[in-house]
């Protein structure tokens, strides 16, 4: 067998006839559907596992474009009524001397967002050809974008807490902007995307699996 | 073997493939597959590929994982339904609790918004607590595993990423900050409690050793 480095030492499942519930990760003969353990079904097919990813993923970038278009929040007080975009807020922020807080909502509604989707893409496309990052190096990027996406969800919590909480009748009043739905959505769909992505084929070399795929 | 985990031994070519399924330990990351040898207590069995933690064999997790769930099980109740913030500005005041929060997008086709958010950081987190506490309890007693056990245990980490409590704590801190612009803050208990839950949350899963409990739930202990 023609695997390099530490694959001639340790065998995958797949080589050795046996898959493992994605779910409790009991090993079966391969060919099996559902977990005898478990109950949850397996899915032996890694191509149809990245046509999940690259479909949520999608669903989660066309719901970031809104997310950043219309405002996430109203603020009405005595004078005026100000409405603000993800952006907006920020800059509105640094406009307050609240620099760190500004810094927090950009990594978390706009630098995290786009690193996932990012990272996403080149993971879904790196299982596909050759990749000049090492196998751990892109098992630690998926580690990261799971850790981390979910984190987004701030934005959504700090919106809710705000406008719960400042209703103060005529003096001020803030409340959410179409925005949060959307941006709420991008981020469930991104999580799912992540979720979709099968780690396995990261360490799934690429000349097994055009072997495998020949044979079809 | 230099880079060989402690206790999960990957055996030669010849002898994995002789294994029947139930002696093989897979990694659930990256497929590795393994001679399954359980860990004495207090050690783990790390994937010799990926890294991952494979088994923990904590002494005592169990018990500590059911009080820790009830704990919080308690706090969040206490902590929905308490008031959590106040804000006051010229005369006017205003308290809000979790559930005020959660429920803050309650006009039109944001209402989804409130439901969405009610379940990320109430009923979600609440709902795996208490099935921890089922499948884990007849476990802890050497009983027979509860009715419909595995299928609780695999809802309740199906639900694992959608907790989201940590992340509302910090979201709490963002929102002060924005608010102290423009008027007074105070903290109500339920902020205390939330704090603590946050904490516990973070303590409980990291105890949680998942193959362990679904190894406990396929063959009981009998003693």
């Amino acid at each position: 067998m023609g695997l390099a480095g530490d694959t001639q030492e340790i065998l995958s499942a797949k080589d050795i006839g046996v898959i493992a519930c994605t779910r409790c990760t009991r090993a079966w003969p391969a060919g099996t559907t559902t977990c005898g353990r478990c109950g949850a079904s397996i899915k032996p097919n890694n191509n149809k596992s990245l046509q999940r990813v690259w479909a949520l993923w999608l669903a989660g970038l066309m719901c970031y474009v809104p997310a950043n278009m219309y405002p996430m929040l109203q603020t009405r007080t005595l004078l005026q009524v100000q409405q603000d975009t993800i952006v907006g807020g920020a800059i509105e922020l640094v406009h307050h001397d609240a620099i760190g807080i500004a810094i927090v909502i950009l990594l978390a509604s706009v630098v995290i967002p786009l690193g996932k989707f990012i990272a996403i893409a080149f993971l879904a496309i790196s299982v596909t050809k050759r990749s000049s990052m090492s196998n751990h190096q892109r098992q630690l990027l998926f580690e990261i974008v799971e850790a981390i996406g979910r984190w987004s969800m701030i934005d959504i919590f700090v919106v809710a807490i705000m406008s719960s909480l400042v209703q103060l009748d005529t003096l001020a009043a803030i409340n959410p902007g179409i925005a949060s739905l959307f941006f709420a959505l991008s981020v469930i769909f991104t999580m799912l995307s992540a979720q979709a992505f099968d780690t396995k084929m990261i360490w799934d070399t690429p000349q097994k699996r055009q072997g495998t795929t020949e044979h079809d | 073997m230099a880079c060989a985990p402690k206790h999960a031994y990957n055996v030669p070519m010849n002898d994995v493939r002789t294994l029947s399924p139930e002696h093989i330990l897979v990694c659930p990351q990256c497929d590795a597959a393994y001679n399954l040898a359980r860990p004495k207590t207090g050690e783990r069995a790390v994937c010799a590929r990926c890294h991952t933690v494979l088994i923990r064999n904590k002494h005592e997790a169990g018990i500590q994982i059911i009080a820790l769930s009830l704990a919080i099980a308690i706090l969040i109740v206490a902590a929905t339904f308490f008031p959590f913030l106040t804000i006051n500005a010229a005369g006017a005041s205003n308290s809000a609790s979790l559930l005020d929060a959660a429920l803050a997008f309650s006009d039109g086709p944001l209402m989804i918004l409130s439901l969405t958010t009610a379940a990320l950081i109430v009923v979600v987190p609440f709902v795996r607590v208490i099935l921890t506490v089922y499948v884990l309890s007849p476990i802890v007693l050497n009983r027979p595993p509860a009715r419909g056990a595995m299928g609780a245990f695999r809802l309740s980490e199906a639900l694992r990423p959608w907790s989201m409590v940590e992340i509302f704590a910090l979201g709490c801190a963002v929102a002060l900050i924005k608010i102290s612009d423009l008027a007074d803050v105070s903290f109500g208990s339920a902020f205390w409690m939330f704090a603590v839950l946050v904490f516990l949350v973070v303590i409980q899963d990291n105890l949680i050793c998942r193959w362990s409990i679904w190894d406990s739930l396929e063959t009981p202990k009998k003693s």
